[in-house]
């Protein structure tokens, strides 16, 4: 028993053109979560199972694949799931932004803006933006049915009530084409900005709860809020240490146990671009001091 | 004489299926399907490219007259997507429409649900051409701003059937539209607008 015994990218054809025919419903009813039927992966649950599923699904031989868990290249989901399709689908992998044409994502968007030619996987562990509010499935759904999201607006009124301000710093609810109110995956509310009006189209999967759901361009995405308290993006008031970017997301490091601390990309391609544009700049202006 | 399907059937399908995800998700563009399918009988090209990469035993396809006279179109369909062919409209996952001019009214089709609208049919609908044509001017979903799009032959109604099956969101049936070799989509989520603006 050598012989490869996957179908390319691991799922068989059946399963595909399953995921294929929810992925263009979601598409065709932006925002609206489409149940599908979900497979076991060789891995488990709260790793991404959604979003492999739906990767598999979309991706072919001719792809680039770019895969970050919480804006990095490097750690363990992003590497074990860019492994996953090098072995069972043998596609180029990249960890630059712009040269990839599939990004698989685990709760971040990236900082580089997003092109016409490229696809967004989302992994998804709780598609129901409702699902803290009201438990039932019957009931959410008849809610999503009926645009009924006033429960919505009294979870972030109590935030203001409890705080003084709209405290949900991730899974900012947001309504998508006017119509459809959905989680944006447990993004930080920083990167919901960037999913309005995006170039490319973004598909959301979750495994465990098998839903898929979608944003195609240029859609609006707009972050619930009341008039006098507008939705504001938040980031940590700093800089990143490492490339000195002051408008990117940040990751706050400990540094030791007393206190001290510092602040890096979360998006270690964008931090690393802006690294080596300095660095080459820098050895251009040695050279012209030498000349 | 059963003509064969695709001949890589994983690669061509998910080519195919990169062309489809496109039009879907750019309403009015145009995509090339790269895969040459020798379809049976009035079948063309590009519609039987779609079935094999959509059609399966959970996916019952109505066929139009045009279609249906052909026994071969059956026979090619279950023999390469065994899927069922659906006796009423309101069953089919996927309607396959041969004659533009004969696209029965929307409502036939299953429009979805409020609480589960991703239920409603699919309708393919062969044309000639996507150059030629009444141009009609597309907002929505998927599109920057607006765009123009011409596809003939269309029934003489189809703005008023695309201006319904828009008031019905989040029901409505989702259009596909292919020619033997490039598709489109009018998914239910576009709006029909008076005249192209530049904007």
């Amino acid at each position: 028993m050598t012989a490869p015994a996957y179908n390319f990218a691991y799922l068989d054809e059946q399963t595909k053109r399953m995921i294929r025919r929810a992925i263009l419903k979601a598409v065709a009813i932006p925002g609206y979560q489409v149940p599908f039927a979900s497979r076991e992966m060789p891995m488990p649950y709260g790793w991404g199972t959604g979003g492999v599923q739906v990767t598999a699904a979309v991706l072919g031989p001719d792809d680039i694949l770019k895969v970050i868990d919480q804006g990095a290249d490097d750690t363990t989901n992003a590497v074990s799931i860019r492994k996953f399709f090098i072995k069972t689908a043998g596609v180029r992998t990249t960890t630059e932004t712009c040269e990839a044409t599939v990004i698989q994502t685990r709760h971040r968007v990236p900082e580089t803006p997003l092109s016409e030619k490229q696809i967004l996987v989302f992994q998804v562990p709780i598609p129901e933006p409702l699902r803290f509010l009201e438990p039932r499935e019957t009931e959410t759904r008849r809610m999503h049915a009926l645009a009924d999201y006033g429960l919505m607006h009294v979870k972030l009124y109590e935030d203001i009530a409890h705080y003084g301000h709209i405290a949900t710093a991730y899974a900012y609810p947001v309504k998508v084409d006017g119509r459809y109110v959905m989680d944006p995956s447990p993004t930080p509310k920083f990167d919901n900005p960037k999913m309005d009006g995006c170039a490319a189209l973004q598909l959301f999967g979750a495994g465990r709860e098998k839903r898929i759901y979608a944003v195609p361009p240029h859609t609006s995405v707009v972050s619930l809020d009341f008039d006098d308290h507008p939705f504001e993006p938040y980031r940590l008031d700093g800089a990143c240490v490492l490339c000195g970017a002051d408008d990117s997301y940040l990751d706050e490091v400990i540094t030791d146990d007393r206190g001290a601390r510092m602040f890096v990309c979360s998006d270690t391609d964008f931090c690393a671009g802006r690294r080596s544009a300095a660095s080459s700049a820098e050895g251009l202006d040695a050279e012209r001091r030498r000349d | 004489m059963l003509t064969a399907g695709f001949g890589n059937p994983v690669l061509s399908a998910q080519s195919t299926f990169r062309a489809i995800l496109d039009a879907m998700a750019r309403p009015g563009s145009v995509q090339p399907i790269g895969e040459a399918v020798e379809a049976p009988g009035p079948m063309s090209a590009g519609a039987a490219a779609l079935a094999l990469t959509l059609c399966d035993h959970d996916a019952p396809v109505w066929l139009d007259d045009g279609l249906r006279q052909h026994e071969a179109v059956s026979e090619w369909l279950r023999f390469h997507c065994g899927c069922p062919i659906a006796s009423s409209k309101a069953e089919a996952a996927f309607a396959f429409i041969s004659d533009p001019d004969a696209l029965p009214s929307f409502d036939e089709f299953n429009l979805g649900t409020v609480d589960y609208p991703d239920r409603s049919t699919t309708v393919v609908m062969q044309v000639a051409s996507f150059d030629v044509g009444p141009t009609l001017a597309l907002a929505g979903p998927g599109i920057k701003a607006r765009t123009a799009f011409r596809a003939s032959p269309l029934p003489a109604d189809m703005p008023e059937r695309l201006a319904v099956n828009r008031r019905l969101f989040p029901r409505g049936v989702d259009l596909i539209l292919v020619t033997a070799n490039t598709v489109a989509a009018l998914p239910r989520s576009i709006r029909l607008m008076e005249r192209m603006e530049c904007t």
